[in-house]
């Protein structure tokens, strides 16, 4: 962009902004929102930013029909007399220095409030950091790397369970079927591929694995893109142990046809997400796919126990066409909690906002996710987040944990491969 | 450990170390006749595998009846790419040799990526799905029938180089252009004929591996390196060579990853192959320069 063109942009802009201020009494309330909206993720980057402009939507305009939700009335928010939000939307594509320069637009040429942000853990790092140095509060509402609320930063504050924390969830559940169906189970083994992400969520598993009293027999890992999975079910199937925690990306398919194959089969299948969420893992492997655990952030089978989630999915689908997936779903509760915050600080100062922040306490109740509520630890990590686990059932995820959401009491053992037909 | 993992296990090996030399003697065939790398070699043995998932897909055809015609596919396909890309370039260095084939490698996927998408495919319900029991052993039977048509069209590729006159002019064009060409051999015919084969190779893997492997536009980057490994192991340009350095591969790659573990097995592959190009850079059955 040449000098000339921007300046008279930067012109534009300005005198836009002074025609709104003069056209409105009420004061807008500026929300930078730094997503990925072009390149490799824009799909998922879109689902986000329909779910915040939702959001918004109904912080401004109301929501009738959910009247659980706060802000439902209508009317902007009531302590900064009927504020209204306005989204300033910034695109990182993917690029952790993208972020970390929008970041910086949004505060000094945007004057936004608040940042919220950025999906891909590594942008919301570097975007975070810009907020920080500014202080401007940012609200990561779907970055889980744990590594994010480890900074020792004052103005970041995460809404979404991180990946601890779903990772110890599988060990809790695991608890609680040992509890309900009065069954014992001891030995667990692990397989997963070898970049970060397995080898992270094997480490985990390890630590976690052992606090709660299971003995981790054996533990696989293999190199990601590998062409065949012999010698490690092989290694499993000689571990022989109850439980098996699995990190796959594309080798999800391969491992299930590779245990049918050699005959493999734990009492159960825990999957970490990744390989055995995709669409493609249930499509390809059809009924072979039935009776596998996956952990998971959201799915839209948690409005048969909570009523709030349909009716917001309800308002998403006529809007966009589409329903809420995990990523919406956290996006949407972030902007409804830093509005909850702004609302109580009832002031557009960023330090009031950090400090209303702070003092969230939202009620599981308010939520479309599968949370306790929310309120931030000294880290500024929500501490009353949790994940759910999902079970294939006839084609679909199922929620089979924790038990009060459940759509479907879990299978377990899962049915060995010659029993079923 | 029992003696019956054992077995099960080297069974597995020489069923996925067929394939490898499957894919590998299509690679060294081009390179002995020819001299050139063929870095789009995995893109032949997708485009393989989505030949006979189109043809299982649209009209219900199953795989293995479709093979030969999976194969002549990739025979025409191979003879195309010869005519219009790889004919132009066949006295430049080796550096444009390697770009180009690069370049088609690139080209392939991305073309793969955009017609049929990035999603992973299966064939579900093939003829060869199931599992046999063999002496005790139990095998995916998809992968007994891909391993036995590895052998049945490798032994075609030495019968027709060993005991036909155009696969003697083949062999001839292989061991020295120019003797060849003084001796009334067309060596451009025969540049042609070796890349059809060669990627009818790989398209033949390609169809016996759809029976049982996910079908995507990058699967030939999972099977190329192993690919690259066989040949250099069994010797540049020897069709036998890659043949049993195949099955080795397998072998050890599955023996290695249960005896010392799954995470090693690449590497204990690699180590096997920087011990041969160091000890008998020839290959294994490859003529000494």
């Amino acid at each position: 962009m040449n000098p000339f063109r921007k300046s008279s942009l930067v012109a534009a802009s300005v005198a836009l902004a002074f025609a709104a201020t003069g056209a409105r009494a009420q004061q807008e309330i500026k929300i930078g929102a730094i997503y990925p909206l072009t390149g490799p993720l824009a799909s998922s980057g879109a689902e986000m930013r329909e779910a915040l402009e939702l959001a918004a939507d109904i912080v401004n305009n109301g929501a009738k029909g959910v009247p659980e939700l706060p802000f439902s009335a209508g009317g902007g928010l009531p302590g900064l007399k009927g504020a209204k939000i306005k989204l300033v939307f910034a695109d990182h594509q993917g690029n952790p220095q993208v972020g970390a320069s929008e970041a910086e637009r949004l505060v000094n040429q945007e004057k936004v409030v608040a940042l919220i942000g950025a999906y891909n853990s590594n942008v919301t790092q570097t975007a975070s950091q810009v907020a920080e140095r500014y202080k401007i509060p940012f609200l990561s509402a779907e970055s889980s790397s744990p590594t994010l609320t480890a900074r020792g930063f004052k103005y970041f504050f995460r809404t979404t369970p991180h990946d601890e924390l779903f990772v110890r969830n599988a060990f809790e559940f695991v608890k609680d079927v040992e509890a309900a169906k009065k069954i014992k189970v001891a030995t667990m083994a692990t397989l997963a591929e070898n970049t970060l992400f397995g080898n992270e969520a094997a480490k985990l598993q390890a630590k976690y694995g052992a606090e709660h009293g299971y003995s981790i027999v054996k533990q696989v890992s293999y190199p990601a893109k590998t062409t065949q999975l012999t010698s490690e079910v092989q290694t499993l199937k000689a571990a022989n142990a109850q439980v098996l925690l699995q990190s796959s990306y594309s080798e999800a398919i391969l491992s299930m046809k590779t245990y049918k194959e050699l005959g493999y089969l734990p009492d159960m299948l825990i999957a970490n997400d990744a390989g055995f969420a995709d669409t493609e893992f249930t499509k390809t492997l059809g009924k072979d796919a039935e009776y596998v655990v996956s952990r998971e952030v959201w799915a839209l089978d948690l409005g048969d126990r909570k009523p709030i989630i349909r009716k917001v999915d309800d308002l998403f689908r006529s809007r966009n066409k589409i329903d809420l997936t995990g990523n919406s779903a956290r996006s949407f509760t972030g902007l409804m909690v830093l509005a909850d915050a702004i609302n109580r600080a009832a002031s557009t100062d960023p330090e009031a906002i950090r400090a209303a922040l702070a003092a969230t306490d939202i009620a599981a109740d308010k939520l479309i996710m599968p949370w306790k509520g929310v309120k931030f630890d000294a880290t500024g990590q929500n501490a009353l987040g949790a994940g759910i686990l999902v079970q294939v059932r006839d084609g679909q995820y199922r929620t089979v944990w924790p038990f009060d959401l459940a759509s479907r009491e879990v299978v377990w053992p899962m049915p060995r491969w010659d029993a079923r037909k | 450990m029992t003696a019956e993992l054992l077995l099960q296990t080297l069974a597995s090996g020489v069923l996925i170390g067929l394939i490898y030399a499957l894919v590998a003697i299509g690679l060294t065939m081009i390179f002995g006749v020819m001299d050139i790398v063929n870095f789009a070699h995995g893109e032949f043995l997708m485009l393989g595998m989505y030949a006979s998932f189109w043809l299982f897909a649209l009209f219900a055809l199953d795989p293995l009846l479709t093979l030969p015609l999976t194969v002549l596919m990739l025979f025409a396909l191979g003879v195309l790419v010869w005519k219009l890309v790889i004919r132009r370039i066949a006295d430049a260095p080796a550096l444009s040799q390697i770009f180009t084939t690069f370049g088609l490698m690139l080209l392939f996927r991305g073309l793969a990526q955009f017609f049929w998408k990035p999603d992973y495919r299966t064939i579900e319900g093939s003829l060869a799905a199931g599992g046999v029991q063999l002496a005790g052993l139990q095998l995916g039977r998809p992968q007994v029938i891909a391993g036995l048509g590895a052998i049945v069209v490798t032994a075609a590729v030495w019968f027709f180089l060993h005991r036909t006159r155009l696969g003697a002019a083949l062999e001839a064009t292989a061991s020295d252009k120019e003797a060849a060409r003084l001796m009334g051999i067309d060596s451009h015919r025969m540049f042609g004929l070796a890349w059809g084969i060669g990627a009818a190779c790989a398209g033949a893997a390609g169809g016996l591996l759809s029976t049982f492997f996910p079908i995507f536009p990058e699967v030939g980057a999972n099977f190329i390196l192993v690919a690259f490994v066989v040949v250099n192991l069994g010797g540049f340009g020897s069709v036998a060579g890659a043949f049993w350095a195949g099955i080795l591969v397998g072998v050890i790659e599955v023996m290695g990853g249960l005896l010392i573990g799954p995470q090693y097995k690449t590497a204990i592959v690699l180590v096997l192959f920087l011990a041969v190009l160091m000890f008998r850079p020839q290959g294994l059955m490859g003529k000494t320069a």
